[in-house]
């Protein structure tokens, strides 16, 4: 089963499969050209030759792949035919599953990792020892999409409540959200009437990160959008592994309640995808469904008396609230402070360019569910993650 | 003499410090004590001048004679003030003591002037500012493009399925997709008095029930969600009480709910079709589909 998975997802996207098969053809092609006299379009000096050469090489490659796509369409279907194992699915080449090791991802029988767990600031939430309570507010200048986005934010997030920013300082907003026993502390700043950062401030001790926030979708701008209930979502975190990773997780996870009502199957999604969180929120159904040999399966055993075809289940989604992205630019030790705070982790680009395939720092192999399941690697993904640098 | 000349040489647009816009005509000569263009703030027309200028927030009184006219890099004079505003004005008192007195009260104006602005930089270096930052076309087209290629890769929706799937696998939602335990075991023991089961049947049987289980549940959920809980367990007793009454009522309810779902009336129309077919079974069926 697992095996499958693995192959039939990245199979999915044509595109990495048409660059895998390239290769394959460029490798192909070298020992033809030594036999004749090699002809490199790019030492020929005349345009419309070199154009016209260029043209003829790149449709022989073309019919090159094509032939080969076709040849091994009829393998398989002569195996079917036969009986025999059709020949294994070639498995496309993704950034995903060339990536190398990251030293920092979290395994599941680290010890080191659940103590750092227990001792974490988000234990307390976590734990159910305290409800989460947040906070949500602006940046001094809030205008455009702003408002409608934090109205669509309190209604995802649970036991949130918003008051406006006024003239205050972020630091004395702190306090006044210690005193009030708030948990988070959420700042969507504005830029140029478009939400463009979020802040997200755990209390009382902080960490605080800082989030670059767009593609922002509001409600009204989904077609067949889904209106969600007052019940308290259930939460999905996807590809949280590396300990960076692992902690944004769980900063994101103390602003949800951890008691869902799944009655209401309302779903919240965070998905980390090469550095990139996205943010979805779905009301979903689960469904029977009769599949055709099923259908056959079941004349046979209505005639002989026998127990009930096998059903499958769906699950279908429906859209419903914001639809955002999200990119951590910093995680701060401690709650707000840009002169001398000190941080956990920057966001540098240098790093990111010079070690193309170790981009993705936050994510990692295994699903992070860690809401009613314990840790256990995900048989779906088996990608690992980049290198991570951190300021310690 | 020499002053007429140079004014009546630079009045007009000869001078590269004069700077004319709509609002007037202003000077941007650093040593001008009131920045516009005129005969008597003009420092270069005048031998007899004073100004105060400011280095890194500490103000010099500067004076300049026409006894030094003939040396250019002695012709100002410098006198530091104190901070100090009032012995600050005495110093200038002491020192233009014989200078045209309109000279000396656009002086002090500048003075007056140029202390209140410092005190309102030290406030507003104290407070917090938002700090501006460059967003560079590159950089962000750049993020935008990586962005849609990890959307791509990420499959949100297949994902969000196929997570939702595996808890609904584990057990994670067991209230509310199954019935309650009673009428469970009551289906469990009457297939077991009505048929001799074997492993296999028994495993493909109970997945059977766990399916029509859900779909029951979905519908009363999605039926009665305005209703309080009180209302549903209400219902739930009443139904019990009916089952063990009448089958045939009991038939009749799921046509009712199935109504109102299009995808439900074929299915459920084929199961009453099974069940014209044959008396023995008919019972059978019922019972487990309760």
């Amino acid at each position: 089963m697992a095996k499958e998975r693995k192959r039939r997802q990245p199979a999915d996207a044509p595109p990495p499969g048409d660059d895998d098969e390239g290769r394959d053809h460029r490798r192909e092609k070298k020992p033809r050209k030594e036999r004749p006299d090699p002809v490199l379009p790019s030492q020929i000096k005349n345009k419309d030759k070199r154009k016209e050469v260029h043209a003829k090489l790149k449709r022989e490659k073309k019919a090159q792949k094509r032939k080969l796509a076709r040849e091994r369409g009829q393998a398989a279907q002569r195996a079917v035919e036969l009986g025999e194992q059709p020949p294994e699915k070639l498995v496309p080449r993704t950034i995903e599953n060339t990536r190398e090791p990251d030293e920092t991802v979290c395994r599941p029988d680290d010890q080191e990792l659940f103590a750092g767990n227990d001792a974490d600031e988000f234990n307390a939430v976590l734990k159910q020892q305290t409800t989460p309570k947040v906070l949500i507010t602006t940046c001094r200048f809030n205008s455009g999409r702003g408002p409608a986005f934090i109205e669509e934010l309190m209604q995802v997030i649970p036991n949130s409540c918003y008051v406006k920013r006024g003239t205050y300082e972020l630091k004395k907003i702190v306090e006044y959200a210690n005193n009030r026993d708030f948990t988070s502390l959420v700042v969507v700043h504005t830029n140029r009437r478009e939400p463009d950062a979020l802040l997200i401030i755990n209390l009382p001790a902080g960490p605080t990160a800082h989030f670059k926030l767009s593609k922002l979708i509001l409600r009204k701008d989904i077609k067949n959008h889904g209106n969600p209930t007052s019940h308290k979502p259930e939460l999905v975190l996807n590809n949280f592994t590396t300990r960076l990773g692992h902690r944004v997780g769980r900063m994101i996870q103390s602003l949800f309640p951890q008691e869902p009502n799944f009655r209401g199957r309302r779903v919240v999604t965070f998905h980390n995808q090469r550095d990139y969180i996205f943010f979805r929120h779905h009301r979903y159904i689960f469904e029977m469904k009769e599949n055709k040999i099923a259908s056959k399966d079941k004349k046979a055993k209505t005639s002989e008396s026998k127990s009930q075809p096998e059903k499958q289940v769906i699950c279908r989604l429906q859209e419903c609230g914001p639809r955002f992205t999200l990119k951590l630019l910093t995680l701060q030790h401690g709650t707000f402070d840009t002169k001398n705070g000190e941080y956990e982790w920057v966001h540098k680009m240098y790093h990111q360019i010079c070690c193309h395939t170790k981009v993705v720092i936050i994510q990692l192999p295994w699903d992070y569910t860690s809401l009613f399941l314990p840790f256990s690697p995900s048989k779906n993904l088996s990608l690992l993650a980049p290198c991570s640098s951190r300021l310690l | 003499m020499s002053d007429d000349v140079i004014w009546h040489c630079i009045r007009h647009n000869h001078c590269s410090f004069m700077a004319k816009i709509t609002t007037g005509i202003f000077c941007r000569n650093p040593y001008n004590a009131t920045g516009i263009c005129n005969r008597s703030s003009c420092p270069l027309a005048n031998s007899r001048y004073a100004t105060i200028r400011d280095h890194d927030g500490i103000f010099y009184l500067y004076m300049k004679t026409a006894e030094r006219a003939h040396l250019p890099n002695k012709l100002w004079e410098r006198v530091k003030l104190p901070r100090n505003y009032e012995k600050a004005m005495e110093v200038i008192n002491k020192h233009l003591e014989f200078w045209p007195k309109l000279l000396v009260h656009k002086i002090k104006q500048r003075l007056t002037k140029m202390t209140q602005y410092r005190i309102r930089m030290r406030k507003l270096q104290l407070k917090v500012r938002e700090k501006v930052m460059t967003m560079p076309r590159k950089e962000t087209q750049r993020h935008l493009r990586r962005m849609d290629k990890a959307e791509k890769a990420a499959q949100l929706e297949k994902n969000i399925e196929s997570e939702l799937k595996e808890r609904l696998k584990k057990g994670v939602y067991g209230d509310i997709y199954n019935y309650p335990f009673k009428e469970f075991d009551t289906i469990l023991e009457m297939e077991k008095d009505d048929v001799a089961p074997t492993e296999e049947e028994e495993e493909e049987e109970v997945e059977y029930v766990e399916g029509d289980d859900e779909m029951d549940d979905m519908e009363d959920i999605e039926d009665f969600g305005g209703l309080p809980d009180d209302d549903e367990d209400d219902d739930n007793d009443g139904e019990t009480d009916e089952d063990d009454l009448l089958d045939e009522p009991v038939a009749k309810k799921p046509k009712g709910r199935g109504s109102d779902l299009r995808s439900n009336i074929g299915k459920k129309s084929k199961k009453l079709i099974t069940e014209v077919e044959r008396d023995d079974d008919m019972g059978i069926r019922r019972r487990t589909r309760m």
